[in-house]
């Protein structure tokens, strides 16, 4: 067998394995899709459970993921935009940058149970937070840090580095420079980032299992220190702990949260390329 | 006797332990024009740099000798920012901040905490008009600074440079990029400032430091062979290399 | 008062910074603190290597070996999977496809990173668990195979952007090196291409395992939870983080079970730790 052949052999297995990979996305996205579409009446979205989640819906839920989405971005993006900025334009090379930057990594490498053990074991139980919207968002925070962190610092990366020696040749200092002139031209990078990394947030199941969900709250919740519906723990509950629950109500859940990811998704993309156009440098 | 405006004293400067600016004294005098010239590698950017601080920016930057500016020590006797405004720097690209042509001049002054809007069209026009780019651009204000022609933008940066009033203006091979036209205007902003500043142009182009610079130092590997007033330096050079290098046999 | 302002900002700024180190030693603290408190009642070797995992039984016995198991042969399982095919996806991907396949490819491919993991699990449930009970004359197909592809795709994306950006980033003059001698574009890509793009490979390696390891709500779904010590793929089994999913709704604070699941979450976090330190230098040695 030539080299041609061998050649041509390889590619189409390449192609194969490569359809083998991208295929089941799509497949699973059209399963959700003609499975939970007959599930989006009005009643589902937007009315509470009832008969213990046999009639009604899961508006609740649904709230409680906003809520908790809310709460992470309140604790993380603040946090997460200082952190970027000191580890890009403060820190020198030195063995404390190396240590935080690795120290990053590992945050974003700790499997998600093992944030739903340091959410139960410092916020609910060693500050009393109980299981709460508090304790639920402050543990998402912690675990959405190193993708804002990371996010962030590439856009300030992406800001070339003249227009921080022009700054700083005029007499501004360090952080008017920050301020002024990176800043103002790395939010577009910025906002992208952020948002995907709270879509992620918003579809994480195990740092809320014992840190805020429960599973029937009829009532939306009142404040931070209440616990709430969430979508993910919501299909989990429903598909393994609840008998007789139809289908069409599984599928539904899970398209609400497939929609409510991807519209985040779509957001972040629209804005990456809006700007990417505007941008005049 | 009259102090020079900068008196640079054993002058030693290293990037990553690699020496680039070796044992420099020179003096720059008031509202005077000094050439640097010199081949690539000669330590002419790391100096000029030096005489603002910008060389602090990279790293690995080690300085050790005494810079003063009307007798003030650069590194000890004044705040870095301070000293930027009162010594400013015009690169060899044209370098617009990504704002209006209105906002690119402003910058300055609104970091030194001028806010008030009048002040700044008073600066703004000021500026424009002493880096003879004015009448060009003077009903163009708001438009983005990056759609100016290269001439145009670097009479910008010299404009944005003045707009923070220093005292003396350093220029790292301002024309590098420029056509000829554009290249002229520029000499000629620099002659009509030389009332009213202290300037020191870094050139690798030896026929304009002939044209532009009152005296002239011809550096080489991070020493400076040479200094002198321009006419002497190009007609009768005290060194063999300033010959060399000015008549083109080697550079 | 303006330079009181930016030195408390910067003070922030630099805070802001170390929060980083401070979560993660929190991190461990707060593990410590729950996890070591089994030990005053357990042996740390029975733990890591008993054969038993009868938390509930009286006396409990707290052996988490069929559970390292349980993850060990499902995360195998899933990167005999998931690499070949990553790879190949890869390969195709970045020097293959015709430009106008390519973006639809990564976009697919992105997408798939962004299902979250609970919908894949309900997913797996709904249809591979049926599956393989079929194919394979199973009682149930909630087993350590179902949990493996089910990972495999989860790690897919990780593991074909890493090596896609390992082979986009190999110099252009190798290649063209290769192809100068007369070698086809397919001999290019496996004896110099791949070859250079190898910390790359084993980075995505890596970086592919600590997803897989640190997985919780689908494998929790589709294995089957029965924490006994596996041996087949055939079988349920139960991971390391299942099992902290699983019971710590019904462990009573305070007790030896709820100690117990904190000592796993060290576990947990041990292992990712080396795992996500390891993958950290193979990407940086790639760089030369």
């Amino acid at each position: 067998m030539d080299t041609k052949t061998k050649e041509k052999i390889a590619f189409a297995i390449l192609l194969v394995a490569t359809i083998l990979v991208v295929t089941p996305v799509a497949l699973i996205m059209l399963l959700v899709l003609f499975n939970g579409i007959p599930a989006l009446t009005p009643e589902f979205i937007f009315s509470s459970p009832r008969e213990g989640m046999r009639a009604g819906g899961i508006f609740p839920a649904i709230v409680g993921t906003l809520y908790l989405a809310l709460g992470t971005a309140v604790f993380s993006i603040p946090l997460g935009i200082l952190a970027a900025i000191y580890l890009n334009e403060y820190a020198a090379r030195n063995w404390l940058t190396r240590t935080i930057e690795l120290a990053i990594i590992n945050l974003a490498g700790v499997p998600s149970i093992v944030y739903g053990l340091f959410g139960l074991g410092l916020f609910v139980t060693f500050l009393n937070f109980g299981a709460s919207i508090l304790s639920g968002s402050l543990t998402l925070a912690i675990m959405t840090l190193p993708v804002i962190i990371t996010a962030t610092r590439e856009a300030l990366n992406s800001v070339p580095r003249s227009f921080r020696e022009v700054s700083f040749s005029l007499g501004a200092s360090r952080w008017q420079t920050v301020r002024h002139v990176v800043l103002p031209n790395a939010i577009p990078g910025i906002l992208t980032g952020t948002i995907l990394g709270l879509s992620r947030a918003a579809g994480e199941t195990a740092p809320i299992l014992f840190t805020v969900a429960a599973f029937y709250l009829p009532r939306l919740p009142q404040s931070i220190s209440d616990q709430a519906m969430a979508l993910p723990y919501h299909i989990y509950v429903l598909s393994t702990q609840v008998p007789n629950v139809s289908v069409k109500v599984q599928y539904g859940t899970v398209l609400v949260l497939v929609l409510l990811i991807f519209v985040l998704n779509l957001a972040a993309s629209v804005l990456r390329t809006r700007f990417r156009r505007r941008k005049t440098w | 006797m009259t102090i020079a405006k900068l008196q640079v004293t054993n002058l030693n400067v290293w990037y990553n332990n690699q020496p680039a600016v070796k044992n420099i004294s020179l003096e720059v005098k008031t509202n005077e024009i000094l050439g640097v010239i010199g081949p690539s590698n000669s330590g002419k950017t790391s100096f000029l740099r030096t005489l603002n601080r910008m060389n602090e920016l990279y790293p690995n930057s080690r300085t050790t000798g005494e810079v003063r500016l009307d007798g003030l020590d650069i590194f000890k006797g004044i705040d870095k920012h301070l000293l930027r405004k009162r010594v400013g720097i015009v690169f060899a690209l044209p370098l617009p901040l990504p704002l209006s042509i209105f906002d690119n001049i402003a910058y300055g002054p609104r970091m030194h905490g001028i806010k008030s809007r009048k002040k700044l069209q008073d600066i703004v026009e000021r500026s424009l008009k002493a880096a003879a780019i004015w009448d060009e651009v003077k009903d163009r204000l708001p438009v983005n600074a990056f759609k100016l022609s290269g001439g145009q933008q670097q009479r910008l940066c010299i404009a944005r440079t003045l707009a923070v009033e220093p005292e003396v203006i350093l220029y790292d091979e301002p024309c590098s990029g420029l056509d000829p036209i554009s290249t002229l205007r520029i000499e000629e902003a620099m002659r009509e400032l030389k009332k009213n500043y202290t300037q020191v142009l870094v050139t690798n182009n030896v026929k304009q430091a002939a044209r532009v610079s009152d005296r002239t130092a011809f550096f080489l590997m991070g020493e400076m062979i040479e200094i002198g007033e321009t006419k002497d330096v190009f007609t009768r050079p005290v060194d063999k290399r300033t010959d060399d290098y000015i008549t083109g046999r080697f550079g | 008062m303006k330079r009181a302002f930016e030195y408390f900002i910067e003070k922030l700024i630099l805070l802001s910074g170390i929060a980083s180190i401070i979560f993660v030693i929190l991190i461990f603290i707060f593990l410590l603190r729950e996890g070591l408190s089994l030990f005053a009642g357990t042996n740390p070797l029975e733990f890591l290597f008993g054969r038993n995992w009868y938390p509930i039984s009286d006396p409990p016995q707290f052996g988490i070996l069929p559970l390292i198991l349980g993850s060990l042969l499902v995360t195998l399982g899933a990167i005999i999977i998931a690499v070949p095919l990553g790879i190949a996806a890869a390969v195709y991907v970045a020097e293959i496809a015709p430009l106008w396949l390519r973006d639809i490819l990564k976009s697919g491919i992105e997408l798939l990173a962004a299902i979250p993991s609970i919908v894949l699990g309900f997913i797996g449930i709904a249809t591979l668990a049926p599956f393989l009970k079929t194919v394979f004359h199973l009682p149930s197909g909630l087993t350590a195979l179902a949990g493996s592809i089910m990972l495999a795709f989860m790690a897919m994306p990780t593991i074909v952007s890493i090596i896609e950006d390992s082979i986009v980033s190999v110099p252009k003059s190798y290649k063209e090196g290769s192809l100068a001698l007369g070698a086809t574009h397919w001999q290019t890509i496996y004896k110099v291409v791949l070859p250079a793009a190898s910390s790359g490979i084993l980075a995505a390696i890596m970086l592919g395992i600590g997803r897989v390891v640190g997985e919780t709500m689908a494998v929790l779904m589709i294995t089957g939870n029965a924490a006994v010590l596996p041996t087949s793929f055939l079988q349920p089994v139960r991971t390391l983080t299942a099992t902290i999913a699983a019971e710590m709704g019904e462990a009573v604070a305070g007790s030896s079970h709820y100690y117990a699941l904190f000592a796993i979450g060290i576990v947990l976090f041990v292992i990712s730790f080396v795992i996500n330190l390891l993958a950290d230098m193979f990407l940086h040695r790639k760089v030369k």
